[in-house]
């Protein structure tokens, strides 16, 4: 379902992504491990049709990336790192939206929305707007719209960071109880091990380099860790990654400065 | 396929608008203050050679100025969808780029427009006369005009990746475009670097349009001014849609 061959991204002399490999079969759970700025998000924008390789090829359900990107943003659902939702809009507004911009009929489209928002239990709240949501609504809104148009893959790029246990054990039960019901196949970003070990397998990225790929229980055996914890401060070593806080981070917090002010 | 993804883009940032108190209220209010203010208080020391009373003068220049402000604002909207995340659920979905920079800038276009009509309801109120005909010829002349002043708005916005950047646009591109625009006072008798601008702003042509509409009044043939505001929006509006494509989410 995924292939990507030699994929190398630079930006100027920062190399993001350093000639990586691998294969997703279909209907497998794939889980992207690394420390931050490994390239993770690197790799998902290119996958995603978001950033162009600098060099290498990437297949999303059997589209080239580069070549024919509409075909493939047509076949990939994403949960993106940070929300990305129209905040001023309700969340049927939002989902509305969504399936204009995917051309869906809208007769099947409606009867899927309803089963998707029952499922994340948010079925009552779709008038109101989405910023009254907690960080945890928003997430299951996200989840409900990048399920939407029915994706063959769908990418979640750390998609229970920040969220209450509670609210992370729901998102785990709807993404399984939709991958055995529709075969997706997911592509997973994530930091927490417990996460990491439900995947059929994962790859451990390191500066922008594939260091192991395979079935979690393999890993283990191989490195001779009892946990995942283990295999990976083996493979990447103790110390923290530095990474600078962007200029969007920035941003942000000022916007909260400001609207913080006005109101 | 491709005039639904524009027109969603468009219907979202109307659905936006409507909710937006702060943008409606600033349509009435800016005007309100130009009209009111200076029309009123530079009334008895300005002598346009035409000889019409100053209101009447800067009255197309006020219909202009809420059209520039009203389009700035929409186009600068792009920064926000981008550091919110929302400009990445739409670069991810299945619709081409040029539909993207279309749809924002037929959005723009569509709320100055209403911010122009805002202006031109005054006009009972200060004494320009008004009829039917003219109203319906204002109307695609604000569209194209806030086409302009939109897809120059969106070139700038792609190249920008914080919101301070929009005051520095205010003060160094609309409020520029604005003065020299022939709105305030007449183009004649100025120094010839002077002239030199305002022939080059887009806007000199845009209220050359208005003020032809509304008074017969015009410094150029009027179809030089729409010639010069549909190359210099397709212009801006390729620019955008190259620029879209390399955009970072």
């Amino acid at each position: 379902m995924i292939q990507v061959e030699n994929l190398v991204k630079h930006f100027g002399v920062l190399h993001a992504v350093r000639d990586i490999s691998f294969q997703v079969g279909e209907g497998e759970l794939f889980g992207f491990l690394g420390p931050n700025g490994a390239g993770k998000t690197t790799t998902i924008n290119m996958l995603c049709t978001l950033l162009t390789p600098t060099s290498g090829r990437a297949l999303v359900a059997g589209h080239d990336v580069v070549q024919h990107p509409t075909e493939v943003r047509r076949s990939i659902g994403i949960i993106f790192q940070d929300p990305s939702l129209d905040e001023r809009l309700t969340a049927l507004e939002n989902l509305k939206f969504h399936a204009m911009l995917y051309h869906l009929p809208k007769k099947k489209t409606e009867e899927r929305r309803e089963m998707l928002l029952e499922m994340v239990g948010l079925s009552d709240r779709r008038g109101d707007l989405v910023k009254t949501f907690s960080g945890g609504m928003k997430r299951r809104l996200e989840i409900v719209r990048g399920l939407l148009h029915s994706p063959k893959v769908l990418f979640l790029d750390e998609p229970t960071l920040g969220l209450d246990p509670q609210t992370r054990n729901h998102i785990w039960s709807y993404v399984k109880e939709l991958r055995s019901k529709e075969g997706l196949t997911l592509f997973l970003t994530t930091h927490y091990m417990e996460e990491a070990e439900q995947c059929d397998r994962i790859a451990i990225i390191d500066e922008g380099k594939i260091v192991a790929l395979d079935t979690p229980t393999a890993l283990k055996q191989r490195l001779g860790s009892d946990t995942l914890d283990d295999v990976f401060v083996k493979l990447i070593g103790r110390e923290i990654r530095e990474e600078n806080a962007s200029q969007k981070d920035q941003l942000r917090d000022l916007h909260k400065k400001w609207i913080g002010r006005m109101r | 396929m491709e005039f639904q993804s524009l027109y969603t883009v468009w219907l979202r940032d109307l659905v936006r608008f409507r909710r937006d108190r702060t943008q409606i209220l600033g349509g009435f209010s800016r005007p309100m203050l130009w009209l009111l203010f200076l029309g009123v208080g530079m009334g008895p020391v300005f002598h346009s050679g035409a000889g019409v009373p100053y209101m009447h003068f800067i009255f197309p220049g006020v219909i202009a100025m809420n059209l520039i402000f009203a389009s700035f604002l929409s186009a600068i909207s792009i920064i926000w969808d981008r550091e919110f995340g929302f400009l990445k659920e739409i670069l991810v979905a299945p619709i081409s780029r040029s539909a993207i920079a279309f749809g924002k800038a037929a959005s723009g276009s569509t709320i100055a427009v209403l911010q122009g009509l805002v202006v031109v309801a005054f006009a009972p109120l200060v004494h320009v006369p008004l009829t039917f005909e003219k109203i319906l010829l204002l109307i695609p002349s604000m569209f194209l005009i806030a086409f302009t002043c939109t897809s120059m708005g969106i070139v700038l916005a792609s190249r920008m990746t914080s919101f301070e950047g929009f005051g520095t646009i205010a003060n160094f591109v609309i409020m520029p475009m604005f003065f020299l625009s022939g709105g305030l006072f007449p183009l004649d008798g100025i120094p010839i670097w002077l002239k030199v601008l305002t022939h080059l702003n887009p806007l000199t042509y845009g209220v050359d349009q208005l003020r032809w509409i509304l008074s017969g009044a015009h410094r150029f043939p009027i179809a030089f001014d729409l010639l010069f505001n549909l190359l210099f929006s397709a212009l801006m509006l390729s620019l955008a849609v190259a620029l879209f494509k390399r955009s970072p989410a």
